[in-house]
């Protein structure tokens, strides 16, 4: 047993559920002990006053986004006159119109999507791979690359941030979209650690048969292992989704053409050009780069929610 | 979930199931299969060890290198020995960074991580919480830069805070982004807000994995439902507390993105200043890399320390079912 000191090592200790065993958002009403139990009416009362405060807690969580579409919808006239004004009077739509024709808004969004794409599908195989061999392949050095591989992620991404540029000015990738897709592909201690760990939680029997019928460990991988791993699989690709959607410092150092941006660094754009001057087009750029996303998250917020819950680390 | 300290042992690698010993010709054969099998394993951690050294470890020791060294990219590299690290210490932009960057960590840590268990253990409760968990998370799926840019908004003088505080209170709406102290808690309030819904759904995931059992014992000894809080379910949520709490302060170390966005470079008069948004300003702003790495170093070490502080004093807080069972 590897000594305690690293972080994510310890996840072990929480073991990564499979899909199975994480329902947080399961649609099941689950059966309460004790449900009989004399103090009914109080019990009512105070889920009463539970959801209340919890409704609470939920409108100001939402209310920086709801006033981000109120707000976009808002002339600058209104904005500076009556700050505090609910409703949009009148509603225009202006300010999307400004901020489409601004900025590349649609490039971004290809050059985002398929920057993830790419990153996850990368990271999916060669995290997979590697998870395996230091799960089920006996080798020399296994035990000490694998050690390596935890400690790195001690090492905050930012202390390499210089050097990091310095070498893919080498490679000739700063602004070019190689410099955030080949490090993401190729590097993922995290992701790593977590396919080692389903792979571990899959029975060995799996595997047997087909090493007895003399299948080799590439074809044992892949149609043996791999096909296993979906739920492992789906939970690692939208936390590297996340967080590579999400990522800005490297990005902003990285590309200095507008049309390489992404999202967030296309988004920030809008800070030092419009900044402080009309805030209801900064709005309405925030709400293109965010409502998608959002609308997304909820489509898919059971596999979402209940994949961040099984990492336990998300997406940042 | 086990959440026993020794929990998963499984570190050992485990042993393939090996055809050819027991198939006829022996001893040969089965070594030539394992040499052949050791090969696969390299082939197969091969693209994350290729990876791993060319995009990690070289650059992490050039960032070792370069703090010993004075460059900015078109120079000869020289070399100024602890120059840079007495020079940065002695920085009031790096002293004024490290403050910064700790009290972000101080204030967010244990309120975003006590709400988030508040609302977690409420929520447990209730048999319907799709809606209520859609809300707390919707913003850890935002990206922080959005986040930064609404808060902005909201934040302004003539903004929806602001002047409500101001109709309420009858004070002078406050500065939230021009005021150097208040400009730091916004800060904090915007990265409380966008952690807390992630937090929220891994205790609530903890809260749920405690065996049903263990309550209803307790129940049966007569513990009340404050009792069972205080006495079983926090304790046994505590292991992941406790990581929960590590992974949030080692990633308010690293704040940069609100920073750089919500009090426009590191706020007024330096006021929110952060260790990367001084080793980003150092490094890409004045091109000094040699600074910048040195500090960059001084983030790791910090890093490490609070690491080892934090599981110093694991062993007081921290209880394991084991024990408690």
């Amino acid at each position: 047993m590897i000594a305690k000191p690293i972080p994510s090592l310890t996840r072990d200790e929480l073991s990564v559920p499979t899909d199975s065993t994480i329902a947080i958002v399961a649609p099941e009403l689950e059966p309460r002990p004790g449900g009989g139990r004399p103090g009914r009416g109080r019990r009512r009362l105070s889920a009463t006053v539970l959801h209340v405060a919890l409704i609470v807690a939920g409108v100001a969580m939402v209310f920086p986004f709801v006033w981000m579409l109120i707000t976009s919808f808002k002339t600058l006239p209104q904005l500076l006159q009556d700050p505090l004004s609910f409703w949009p009077a009148p509603w225009t739509l202006d300010n999307y119109v400004e901020a489409w024709n601004a900025a590349p808004f649609a490039q971004a969004y290809f050059n985002s999507i398929y920057i993830v794409v790419l990153a996850v599908i990368g990271t999916l195989l060669t995290a997979s791979m590697a998870g395996y061999a230091f799960a089920r392949i006996r080798f020399r050095g296994s035990r000490i690359i694998f050690v390596v591989f935890l400690a790195t992620q001690m090492i905050p991404k930012q202390v390499t941030l210089v050097p990091f540029y310095l070498l893919m000015a080498q490679f000739g990738w700063v602004d070019s979209h190689l410099s955030l897709i080949v490090p993401a592909m190729l590097v993922n201690p995290f992701a790593v650690f977590l396919m080692r760990q389903f792979v571990l939680s899959l029975p060995k029997e799996l595997e047997e048969a087909a090493l007895v019928d003399g299948a080799g460990r590439w074809r044992i991988f892949w149609s043996v292992i791999l096909p296993n791993l979906k739920p492992g699989l789906g939970a690692l690709s939208i936390i590297v989704a996340l967080d590579v959607w999400n990522s800005f410092l490297f990005p902003l150092v990285l590309l200095n053409s507008p049309d390489l941006f992404t999202v967030p660094l296309l988004l920030s754009s809008f800070r030092g050009q419009f900044g402080s001057l009309n805030y209801g087009l900064v709005m309405a750029a925030s709400a293109v780069a965010t409502i998608p996303m959002l609308i997304a998250f909820v489509i898919g917020q059971r596999r979402i929610l209940n994949s961040m819950a099984a990492s336990g680390l998300g997406g940042r | 979930m086990t959440l026993q300290p020794g929990g998963a042992a499984a570190t050992t690698v485990a042993p393939p199931a090996d055809p050819a010993a027991s198939a006829p010709g022996g001893l040969n054969k089965e070594s030539a299969w394992r040499r052949r099998d050791r090969r696969w394993g390299y082939v197969f951690i091969g693209p994350q060890v290729v990876g791993m050294a060319v995009f990690v470890l070289l650059p992490f020791v050039a960032s070792m290198v370069l703090a010993f060294a004075s460059w900015n990219g078109l120079t000869e590299l020289t070399w100024v020995g602890l120059e840079n690290f007495t020079a940065q210490l002695q920085d009031e932009l790096l002293l004024r960074s490290i403050v910064n960057t700790l009290l972000i960590a101080i204030i967010t840590v244990p309120i975003g991580l006590g709400l988030a268990v508040v609302i977690a253990v409420a929520l447990e409760k209730l048999k319907t919480r799709t809606l209520y968990l859609i809300l707390f998370f919707a913003p850890v799926v935002t990206s922080t830069v959005a986040v930064a840019m609404i808060w902005q908004q909201m934040f302004r003088v003539d903004g929806v805070l602001s002047q409500t505080i101001s109709a309420i209170f009858g004070i002078a709406p406050p500065d939230w982004l021009g005021d150097p102290r208040l400009a730091l808690i916004a800060v904090c309030i915007v990265s409380i807000w966008s952690a807390l819904g992630l937090n929220v759904i891994i205790f609530l995931a903890g809260l749920q994995n405690i065996s049903p059992s263990v309550i209803e014992a307790a129940r049966i000894d007569g513990a009340g439902a404050f009792r069972l809080l205080r006495s079983i379910r926090l304790p046994l949520l505590s292991p992941i507390i406790f990581f929960s709490s590590i992974v949030a302060f080692i990633s308010s170390l690293q704040t940069f993105d609100t920073v750089f966005i919500l009090t426009a470079d590191a706020g007024p008069d330096n006021a929110t200043r952060t260790i990367v948004y001084h080793i980003y300003d150092l490094g890409f702003g004045r091109f000094e890399f040699g600074p910048s790495s040195a500090a960059s170093v001084i983030l790791l070490l910090l890093t490490l320390v609070i690491t080892a502080i934090q599981f110093g004093a694991q062993k007081k807080f921290v209880h394991y079912e084991d024990d408690a069972a």
